[in-house]
């Protein structure tokens, strides 16, 4: 239902709009700590431009780019992050999830922790929103 | 008038018109659409509420893709609702038992924006005093998703990450894997 040729003004428009829309996600997922965003809304986005450009230039395209079986591995990987810091901050001496540790001084554990399980986040919903829409799209071929 | 009552009027409207379109149209493909504006105008009240972190995730989450994956789930499924014809009686009287004892609950809380509700004076000050010299991050609902609330967000990220795993069991499995031998 999604493949089929698109026409000229779509396609170029689509083509216009997604490196924008990307680099806006990566700005809301690193600027989450100072203005309104962060891992969730930034997946979201990123997702959202990846999934656009499916829409308009057949999966196949976006599968070259972002092939299935790796993304795959995306949606364990951004958890495992935001897992993993909080393991790391249990051998740096401190409590599950507690960045306090993570740095020379508490601030800087902050900063450092915040933006690594912001990063795990993004990756695990860009990652999923991703799949589901492959999952969806192959499916009703 | 206040400007702000006027928007929110508005919206408020917009809202329910929306809604009770919503509940009347048989084609499944208006039905998603109007989610989708549905979300968009709650965005828009969150905008209003100064609780624009919620208003982003709306907007980007609830009018943008749920819209597309649900959109991917129509052509899946058919893009008409099958009528069926039986009493009404039993969901209207489900609904308003349900529905007085929602409004029966609400008597009970506190006025809305009132200072002295608990909700305030809990745990709310001291993000708002102390977030700054404890995590140093200008954007308070950012300390208090990733760092006061730390293990709530994983739980988040965990769900997520949970209807990713159900849709591919469900969906995906066989068709992934086995791409050229497709019946």
């Amino acid at each position: 239902m999604m493949n089929k040729k698109r026409g000229l003004i779509l396609r170029e428009v689509c083509n216009l709009i997604v490196p924008a829309v990307l680099l806006y996600a990566l700005y809301v997922q690193f600027h989450g700590d100072y203005g309104p965003g962060g891992g969730f809304q930034a997946g979201v986005i990123f997702a959202a431009a990846v999934i656009l450009y499916a829409l308009v230039h057949g999966r196949e395209q976006v599968e070259k780019v972002f092939p299935p079986n790796v993304i795959r591995y995306f949606v364990s990987i951004g958890l495992l992050l935001y897992a993993g810091v909080g393991v790391v901050s249990i051998f740096m001496g401190g409590n599950f999830l507690d960045y306090n540790v993570l740095a020379h001084d508490a601030l800087h554990g902050q900063h450092l922790g915040i933006l690594l399980i912001e990063l795990g986040v993004g990756i695990t919903v860009a990652a999923v929103m991703i799949i589901i829409f492959y999952v969806l799209d192959k499916f009703s071929e | 008038m206040d400007i702000q009552i006027i928007v929110d009027l508005c919206l408020l409207t917009l809202l329910t018109v929306t809604a009770v379109i919503l509940l009347r149209v048989q084609n499944l493909l208006a039905a998603v659409l109007l989610s989708g504006i549905y979300s968009l105008l709650t965005a828009g009240l969150f905008v209003t509420l100064d609780a624009v972190d919620v208003a982003f995730t709306e907007a980007s989450v609830g009018a943008g893709l749920t819209t597309v994956l649900l959109l991917g789930a129509l052509a899946i499924t058919g893009r008409e609702q099958s009528v069926k014809r039986h009493s009404r009686i039993l969901p209207i009287a489900v609904i308003t038992i349900t529905a007085a004892a929602l409004i029966y609950g609400t008597l009970d809380m506190p006025k809305f924006a009132d200072p002295n509700a608990p909700i305030h004076t809990h745990v709310a000050p001291r993000y708002i005093e102390q977030s700054g010299e404890e995590i140093g991050v200008p954007n308070i609902v950012t300390s208090v998703l990733a760092s006061y609330r730390g293990y709530d967000t994983l739980g988040e990220v965990t769900v997520v990450f949970t209807a990713a795993i159900g849709v591919m069991l469900l969906l995906g499995g066989r068709k992934l894997k086995n791409k050229d031998n497709d019946e």
